[in-house]
């Protein structure tokens, strides 16, 4: 090919009668495909879902057995029989961690849950209602949302009293807050696209609006971050039980499992008891994490840039 | 680093330059491929081609710089005697706003809205070090000058939301120059712009290149820009140089057949004559009317906008014709639009649909009532639902209106592909997955599904390249013989207008300038701002833009943004034949010819 300055005019090669379509735009994007470190996330997370279905199944013994029974001379620490160590009373760190993952995780799952059901369909409905439906209920929130998440549930936890389903209600009720804003600010995005003006122009619904315009766009990022709000519901929950207002003994859960070693450790106790259920609780929620990166860096990272 | 600028007169030089898009499967999707061109000191090269051609990739190749997803894959892109494709960005760091500068398509994105312009302005030589703060506002203050910028001593003082939109994109081009860069590379800078404010953008950007000696990349797909400010121009398709030459040769002796086939989708100007010219009226009544339209946003409490837009407009549109609209930004014609779909309730007057007057507020029309009225938007892009496939998107209306059960369904949808010219196995596609012009045919066969008496299009064409805005006004025509369906054309493109309107209506802040048959807006005697409108329209020859700006309409009128105004005419401030104290304070009168021409001036017709 010729320089075109150098012969001032350049003519390409071709053929008489070609035509020219119309270029295509850039490439549809693929699928979402995990990369490495997706995948350490989704490893771990497999895994623990794995532990916590069939913990108590696979678990050396029962979640309150003692493994040496009368035995103190080397308390809590680990050795063959019980490779984590024991509990301040004696019980295996392993067997209680396989017993407290399924406890742990359902609660946190449940909550969320809840939290998504309350938030979502508030939210959503906060953005396509009427300006003072909107400031009613998004008033209402900001009141919730200014309270601090663990006082507000040590007070409800303390009046009511700590059961598992009590636990769950707080938690997903104190989250749905939150839920709530993210999924109107979504839901307030999509309302003005000019597809959700030419279904009102059509005549169409609030529900049909709800259901085909702005749902399927608000899917996705809401379903990314449902795993982030999840990490913040293991720990609250974690951290009720740390402060003795969550799962109540002698059921085990990573949280309490915490509190009750904790104890110790000033005597010059293994670390291990303490270490263990806190790595599992930080293993989940980094693994957590790493997915939902791994997803929304896929999706142009719009999500992380809204947080 | 220290380049010797003077060792060579060539200042940018692509040499076989190769830029690729690599998948995440490796596979690799070549963008530019092979692309030779030189720009010399002092020379303005222009980069023309449709969206996808990879023109904006390989003007940004010359910052050394590819967008996420590109790599250089092969070639060089020499700048100053160093090849950027192989350098690292700490590298390129010195070189970028001193050595080269970018302007972007869009001035009121690239400028900060919390800090002041002149800060901005001169961000580039300060933060290099090749200018002190106090030589950077000098150079600023004498750049404002040269881009004839109104009250350059105090303008950079100002945040970007207080000054107009040209004159924003005016200031970008001080931003880019004050470094003293040897190579400027713009990026589409004038096609957001209506054509008066294109012509002092463009006069400011010639004048200040040449005073410069800057180089010059130029990248736009309208051919007609090119003509004013190129020295050379290389044709580009998908990747590739298709033609390369000097303006002059290109412009009136293209010999490739994609250029030629660039020249013949140029607009013809809009001169009288043009429409098919056929008034003969297939029916008595009119298929909409809106008469004594008032319309505006926000509330006060006596049942009047806050913002009254629209005054006492009067339209008509008969049926199997088309009405275009035209104007500048602000001057009401999308909220026009807007109102006679419902979207926007009028405060007051009616809006009369084959002899029945409409609710005003779509809430209230019945289901017949909305479909007969369909609105097509702008962008495709976000009228198109994103999770919707084409076949439920086209589906929808005609379901919703009861005119198909779900075993045609399938067929309906693909004889409406059809009717756009459409592949019918497009109906399984997403919108993502269609280009610019395909997605504005599925906008346009949305509002057809609903079989319409009246398609109102906003700027349909206006976001589309030359030739695929042309293949889509070709196909709106064709419809209407087909369907009788009558369009309201709103535009602020007078050139395309001109081409496909029966009739047309000028309006200027929110009041209805001059209407008629278009041979005779198009035809003496003017409103003093469509013949302002009429001169500003680019012409794709050597030398129109000195002609134009000129004349006296452009004189007074160019420099002006469209205001609103209570009392007496609002284009007062820019007619070059105002009556002062009457023009200002007293609303102009309607003055109506025989051919129902009507030009509100307060002008005789004989002085027009």
């Amino acid at each position: 090919m010729s320089t075109p300055s150098e012969t001032e005019h350049f003519v390409a090669p071709y053929d008489e009668g070609v035509t020219f379509d119309e270029l295509p735009d850039a490439p549809p994007r693929q699928g979402y495909k995990p990369s490495i470190t997706g995948w350490i996330g989704i490893a771990v997370v497999g895994f623990w879902l794995f532990i916590a279905v069939a913990g108590p199944f696979i678990a050396p013994m029962g979640e309150n057995d003692l493994p040496f029974p009368d035995d103190y001379s080397e308390f809590q620490k680990p050795r063959v029989g019980a490779p984590l160590g024991t509990d301040v009373e004696d019980r295996d760190i392993l067997t209680r961690i396989m017993y407290g993952a399924g406890r742990t995780i359902g609660i946190s799952f449940v909550a969320t849950s809840l939290a998504y059901l309350v938030g979502v369909i508030l939210g959503i409905g906060a953005a396509v209602s009427s300006p003072r439906v909107d400031m009613i209920l998004s008033r209402v929130n900001d009141a919730f949302l200014s309270l601090p998440t663990i006082m507000l549930g040590l007070v409800v936890v303390a009046a009511v009293g700590s059961s598992i389903p009590v636990l769950i209600a707080t938690a997903g009720l104190i989250y749905a807050t939150v839920v709530f804003r993210l999924a109107r600010a979504i839901g307030m995005e999509i309302m003005v696209m000019d597809y959700v003006e030419a279904a009102r122009a059509r005549g169409e619904g609030t529900w049909w609006v709800i259901t085909r315009e702005i749902w399927p766009n608000a899917r996705m990022p809401l379903i990314t971050d449902f795993g982030l709000r999840m990490i913040y519901v293991i720990l609250f929950i974690s951290s009720l039980s740390f402060l003795g207002l969550g799962v109540q003994p002698p059921q085990a859960d990573w949280g309490s499992m915490v509190r009750e070693n904790l104890g110790t450790l000033q005597y010059g106790a293994s670390i291990l008891p303490v270490l263990a259920p806190a790595l599992a609780i930080a293993t989940l929620t980094v693994a957590i994490n790493l997915i939902v990166d791994d997803v929304s860096a896929h999706g142009g990272g719009k999500l992380s840039k809204r947080m | 680093m220290a380049l010797d600028k003077s060792h060579s007169d060539v200042v940018f030089q692509a040499k076989d330059l190769r830029i690729s898009a690599f998948r995440e499967d490796g596979a690799e999707l070549p963008i530019v491929k092979g692309v030779d061109f030189k720009v010399r000191r002092g020379e303005v090269v222009a980069l023309i081609g449709e969206s996808g051609s990879g023109k904006t990739t390989i003007s940004l190749s010359s910052l050394g710089y590819c967008k996420p997803g590109l790599e250089f894959s092969g070639g060089e892109a020499i700048l100053l005697g160093n090849d950027v494709t192989k350098m690292t960005t700490d590298e390129l760091r010195p070189s970028r706003g001193v050595n080269v500068a970018y302007l972007a398509q869009s001035a009121a994105a690239t400028f900060n809205p919390s800090i002041t312009i002149n800060e901005q302005v001169t961000e580039a030589p300060v933060l290099h070090g090749t200018k002190t703060q106090a030589e950077a506002n000098q150079k600023a203050l004498a750049l404002y000058r040269a881009l004839e910028l109104p009250d350059p001593e105090n303008i950079g003082k100002r945040y970007p939301h207080q000054v107009s939109g040209g004159q924003l994109q005016r200031l970008m081009a001080a931003m880019a120059l004050c470094g003293d860069p040897s190579l400027l590379v713009l990026d589409e800078p004038t096609t957001a712009l209506d054509v008066t404010t294109q012509i002092e953008v463009l006069k400011a950007f010639k004048h200040v290149i040449k005073e410069e000696g800057a180089a010059a990349i130029y990248v736009t797909h309208d051919l007609a820009v090119v003509a004013q400010i190129a020295d050379h121009i290389v044709v580009l398709y998908n990747g590739e140089v298709k033609e390369a030459g000097p303006t002059e040769i290109i412009i009136n002796r293209p010999q490739h057949p994609y250029t030629k086939r660039l020249m013949a989708a140029i607009k013809p100007l809009p001169e009288p004559g043009q429409s098919d010219g056929n008034s003969d009226h297939m029916d008595d009544t009119p298929a909409l009317e809106v008469y004594g339209v008032d319309a505006g946003y926000g509330k006060k409490s006596d049942g009047q906008p806050a913002v009254k837009v629209l005054r006492d407009i009067n339209i008509s549109i008969d049926k199997g014709r088309t009405v275009g609209i035209i104007g500048e930004s602000g001057c009401g014609k999308s909220t026009l639009a807007r109102v006679m779909a419902g979207l926007l309730p009028a405060s007051s007057g009616e809006t009369v649909l084959n002899g029945q007057t409409l609710p005003r507020a779509l809430q209230q029309r019945s289901r017949d009532q909305l479909r007969q009225v369909q609105f097509v938007y702008q962008m495709a892009d976000t009228a198109l639902n994103p999770r919707q496939r084409i076949i439920d998107i086209l589906s929808r209306p005609m379901e919703f209106y009861k005119q198909l059960n779900g075993k045609t369904k399938r067929a309906a949808v693909e004889e409406l592909l059809g009717l756009v010219e459409l592949p019918p196995q497009f109906a399984e596609r997403y919108p993502h997955e269609l280009s610019g012009g395909q997605k504005q045919r599925v906008n346009l066969a949305r509002a057809l599904a609903a079989k319409p008496d009246v398609v109102l299009c906003d700027e349909v064409t206006s976001a589309l390249d030359t030739i695929v805005g042309a293949n889509v006004i070709e196909l709106l025509t064709r419809l209407q013989k087909e369907t009788g369906v009558s369009f309201v054309f709103i535009s602020h493109d007078l050139s395309t207008v001109a081409s496909f309107a029966d009739e047309i209506v000028v309006l200027y802040a929110g009041r209805v300038a001059e209407q008629g048959p278009t041979d005779q807006v198009l035809a003496p005697p003017y409103h003093p701002y469509t013949k302002l409108l009429i001169g500003s329209v680019p012409e794709t020859r050597v030398g129109w833009l000195e002609e134009a700006s000129q004349t006296r309409e452009a004189k007074s009128g160019a420099a002006g943004a469209v205001q609103l105004a209570e009392v007496g005419c609002a284009f007062t401030k820019r007619c070059p034949i105002a009556i002062m104290g009457t023009c200002d304070r007293i609303d102009p009168p309607r003055r109506l010819d025989a051919q129902g021409h009507i030009i509100e001036c307060h002008r005789e017709l004989a002085e027009l």
